[in-house]
């Protein structure tokens, strides 16, 4: 069945196109084209699939909270058609069995490609390499290694694990928390946190990790990739280590790219998360840094929690938020409307650099003839608000409820076939 | 409409000295009357809700609550449903079932009673929470301070050792801005919070330069733990230099008060002759926490609205 | 002023109507003022002598006053028994808001002082005093305060306006002015401690912020 979108902007750029999706590729770029399905997409705009370096589907283990099935249909709503699901499941996925199982619930889902992300270390203990090689060989061709979650807090591990990924393009994604400096932290270490009574998550406990790795990186000539970057200084840190020609990557969370620790006033857990929500002078770092390329892409961090994870006390609560079916709005509202993106460089920042990184074939391509058709319609003026209920995830906790958005996805295709329309499944 | 009292900060000045005009009331009309109970709250329910140990300020509200006869229900976390595993929302939503006026909660978790406001339509007392608030315990504190002194309002007080870690301290360094006090917090840095400089309150490391001008002197309880955590290098160290010993004691001022929310480690932060001397207030802050217990809860749940707290 | 006959100090009850006529501003709404601060001066001697009589001389008497203005009234009849015979009466005041019955109609209210004069209230002949006796429940709430204070031997009532409308069997022993009143209407006893004029006016009905 073949797809033609219409007076479509590519890119949000010049002249309203026709494009023409067919058998999972576009076919044709032009005017006045035809197919057995329309779209009508004028004043909309079409960008590659977004692809999300970072998304926790909790199945297995905790299939409460989330499945491959419901996190990947959130995540084509969202408009990706290509997500990396994380290895902090029960069982870890630190072996081939594991990463193979996540596959192919993704497969049969169909929703999005599942590109399951292979733990570090042996159960995210810190202490013992996992099987990566065994991972990157295996049908879900893990190219992605991350204990997050957890910090590779072990220097000399941290080191192995960047020289013994290269044998396989592979990068080593970490999760940038000092151990010892956050015992027992729940929130960012600043005045809110010291009237608040809650112990206090420093900047310097991320950065001071990410300098270290970034120098091991250099040294060793591995590849780098810096989880939810959230501190100003692990701006500067990431600029300087790229100056240096070094092999460092970076994304940032469409949370980190909005919202402050001012939320935590109200102990409201929804805003519990991990690295924690910062100030505004982190924030507005974080917007400068990905807007000229520092860090190199948004991800989403999507961390779904049951009910009673976070509907308690702020201390007994899980930290994580919702985010697959929010973040195109949320950085459209920070990113495209205030000017400092466009959406070109939303295409590069969403689709084209994640699926760089990940070294995925399919996914970021340009918008052109030949090329697979995984796209997704954008309406950058369609006003939405967000209400927690209404979500295809089997979790609520998203911290932006009751925001205003402008942009909307209209419809996320993947290899020619809908996966999305107007806000369905389909 | 009900109100809570979940920090300090929830009171103005104006309710500030209404709760302590209240309280010396309340404390004169008990003190003289041969039946010691008000018949103020009677049919009301009062819930004491407190999931950390504490025998003095359990007991101190309770009898609050008594005193102006309305129904106690106590509830101690041991043995109850939540040490089977039940949340603090359905204990929440079991109380408001049956149906209380007020819950007096203390938490383990800093902001516990703030999320119990959300789950119940009653009036909800901070008894404690985490290292976050204790606002009764401020205000007993300020009731004492008056009652020595005279006045709060230009009194010089220096609060005196873990601040990083003391719910009293915070409540009552707003607290007492609140009602015009001075306020210098003394600690080694390691005890300081991050972030304490934005405090309405001055800051230093020298406890000796504070003492001779201070009207009074709050020495915070200090756990033997943090010595683990690196927080002091020693015992000794930490009560050579910021322990509050006799000749410490001499140098303060005649009229100077010496508090402290106890349990005391004698030798520690304070030595036993000053504890027990002239000027420590200790007992009498046991007692006054009684009056300003019913107070608080007579000014929330006497009347067809509270007169004071805030709404959440 | 017109129109309020001029009468000796008598120690009969004053029972008649003596309701002038003229508003106190032109507004024909306005309160109208029922005693001046001459004719008030005057209900307080009578009602100081009539103590001093029922009580046989004053002996074992403690005056509390229901504050705000029941306090100074107290001590205005304290003074004139002192005027009159040289006899000094303990007196106090008695905060009552802790024993209303209507404590749950409004925000809850601060407290006014309670001030209990020789200690103690056993055994003495305490006089409540009042400034208005209305619906009775003000001066049950009293009752209840004395209880728990102690035991006196006797409990008598003194209000300076008794406006009717009982709804508790209350009566008082000394009455300063009966003045027959509509619910809809309102009495102000103004005191010059409190106010700056001693004066008693019937107003018309406003909001319900008093209790009865």
């Amino acid at each position: 069945m073949s797809w033609v979108i219409k007076d479509v902007l590519l890119y949000g750029e010049g002249e309203p196109v026709d494009v023409l999706l067919d058998g999972g590729t576009v076919t044709a770029i032009g005017a006045g084209l035809t197919g057995d399905e329309v779209l009508e997409a004028a004043g909309c705009v079409l960008l590659p699939g977004l692809v999300d370096l970072h998304t926790h589907l909790r199945e297995p283990g905790r299939e409460d909270a989330e499945t491959v099935e419901s996190g990947t249909l959130a995540a084509a709503l969202g408009g990706f058609t290509a997500v990396h699901a994380m290895a902090n499941t029960d069982p870890v996925a630190d072996n081939a069995g594991v990463v193979e199982q996540v596959w192919r619930l993704g497969l049969e889902a169909g929703h999005c490609d599942v590109f399951p992300v292979g733990a570090v270390t042996v159960g995210l203990a810190g202490t013992e390499m996992a099987e990566l090689g065994t991972m990157a060989d295996s049908a879900a061709r893990v190219r992605v290694f991350s204990d997050d979650g957890h910090c590779v807090s072990d220097a000399s591990l941290m080191r192995r694990a960047l020289e013994y990924v290269k044998a396989f393009d592979g990068v080593v994604a970490q999760h940038a928390q000092e151990p010892r400096l956050t015992v027992g932290a729940q929130m960012n270490e600043g005045v809110t946190s010291s009237l608040l009574g809650l112990v206090g998550w420093p900047a310097v406990a991320e950065e001071a990790v990410i300098a270290r790795d970034c120098l091991l990186a250099g040294h060793v000539g591995g590849r780098l990739h810096v989880c939810h970057v959230s501190t100003a200084g692990s701006v500067e840190l990431i600029r300087w280590a790229k100056a240096k020609g070094w092999d460092v990557t970076a994304e940032v969370t469409p949370h980190h790219l909005l919202l402050t620790d001012d939320c935590v006033q109200g102990y409201d857990a929804t805003y519990k998360v991990n690295p924690p929500l910062r100030t505004q002078t982190d924030v507005d770092a974080l917007r400068e840094g990905l807007a000229d390329g520092t860090v190199d892409c948004v991800a989403t961090d999507h961390a779904p929690h049951a009910p009673q994870d976070k509907e308690t006390e702020w201390g007994a609560a899980s930290p994580g938020m919702t985010g697959l079916e929010t973040a195109l709005a949320v950085v459209a509202h920070t990113m495209v409307e205030p000017g400092r993106l466009t959406w070109r460089g939303v295409a590069e920042r969403l689709s084209e650099a994640p699926a760089r990184i990940g070294r995925l074939e399919g996914h970021g391509r340009p918008l052109a003839v030949g090329e697979p058709a995984n796209v997704v319609v954008i309406d950058p003026s369609s006003p939405w608000t967000v209400d927690p209920a209404v979500t295809a995830s089997r979790s609520t906790n998203t911290p932006f409820g009751g925001l205003e958005l402008q942009a909307r996805v209209v419809a996320t295709f993947l290899r020619g076939r809908p996966t999305a329309l107007h806000g369905k499944g389909a | 409409m009900n109100r809570h009292l979940l920090s300090a900060a929830d009171l103005s000045l104006e309710d500030a000295t209404l709760v302590l005009d209240t309280a010396a009331e309340l404390a004169d009309l008990v003190e003289r009357a041969t039946v010691k109970k008000l018949p103020t709250l009677r049919g009301r329910t009062v819930v004491s809700l407190f999931f950390e140990d504490s025998t003095r300020t359990k007991t101190s509200f309770e009898l609050a609550a008594k005193r102006l006869s309305a129904d106690v229900i106590s509830f101690a976390a041991k043995g109850s449903s939540v040490s089977k595993g039940e949340t603090l929302k359905d204990t929440a939503l079991t109380l408001e079932a049956m149906g209380c006026d007020a819950a007096v909660i203390r938490h383990s978790w800093s902001g516990a009673p703030v999320n119990l406001s959300r789950w119940v339509k009653g009036s909800v007392v901070n008894a404690g929470d985490g290292t976050h608030e204790h606002p009764t315990q401020a205000l007993l504190d300020a009731y004492t301070m008056r009652q020595r002194h005279g006045r709060i309002e230009g009194l010089k007080v220096t609060i005196v050792g873990d601040v990083l870690h003391s719910r009293v301290a915070r409540s009552n360094v707003l607290l007492l801005r609140t009602l015009g006090a001075d306020v210098t917090l003394v600690a080694p840095p390691t005890l300081l919070p991050v972030g304490v400089d934005a405090w309405p309150c001055e800051v230093s490391y020298d406890l000796d330069a504070q003492l001779p001008k201070s009207d009074v002197v709050m020495m915070l309880r200090v756990q033997r733990e943090r010595m683990g955590a690196a927080y002091f290098p020693s015992v000794r160290e930490y009560s050579r230099r910021y322990g509050l010993d006799r000749a410490r004691a001499a140098r303060l001022p005649d009229d100077a008060v010496v508090m402290h929310h106890g349990p005391m480690v004698r030798g520690m932060e304070i030595a036993s002759e000053v504890a027990d001397g002239a000027r420590s207030t200790i007992t009498e802050q046991v007692a006054n926490g009684v009056s300003v217990r019913m107070a608080v809860l007579y000014l929330l749940l006497g009347g067809s609205e509270s007169a004071i707290g805030s709404s959440q | 002023m017109t129109a309020v006959p001029d009468r000796p100090v008598s120690t009969r009850p004053d029972t008649e109507r003596t309701v002038t006529d003229r508003p106190v501003t032109g507004d024909p709404t306005a309160a109208r003022l029922v005693l001046d601060a001459a004719a008030l001066s005057r209900v307080v001697d009578r009602m100081a002598h009539e103590l001093l009589e029922k009580t046989g001389g004053g002996e074992g008497v403690v005056l509390l006053g229901i504050p705000t203005r029941g306090t100074t009234l107290a001590r205005r009849l304290a003074a004139r028994v002192l005027a009159f015979e040289g006899l000094v009466v303990p007196t106090g005041s008695l905060d009552v808001t802790m024993y209303r019955d209507d404590l749950r109609l409004r925000a809850a209210r601060a407290l006014e002082a309670t001030d209990i004069p020789a200690g103690t209230i056993d055994g003495a002949l305490v006089v409540l005093v009042d400034d208005v006796l209305f619906s009775g429940r003000t001066v049950r709430a009293a009752l209840d305060a004395l209880a728990d204070l102690g035991r006196p031997r006797a409990v008598q009532l003194a209000a300076l306006v008794d406006r009717g409308h009982r709804e508790l069997p209350v009566r008082a022993d000394y009455v300063g002015k009966n003045i027959p009143t509509s619910l809809r209407e309102t009495v102000h006893v103004q005191l010059l401690e409190h106010d700056g004029v001693d004066a008693v006016l019937l107003g018309p009905a406003r909001a319900r912020t008093d209790a009865p």
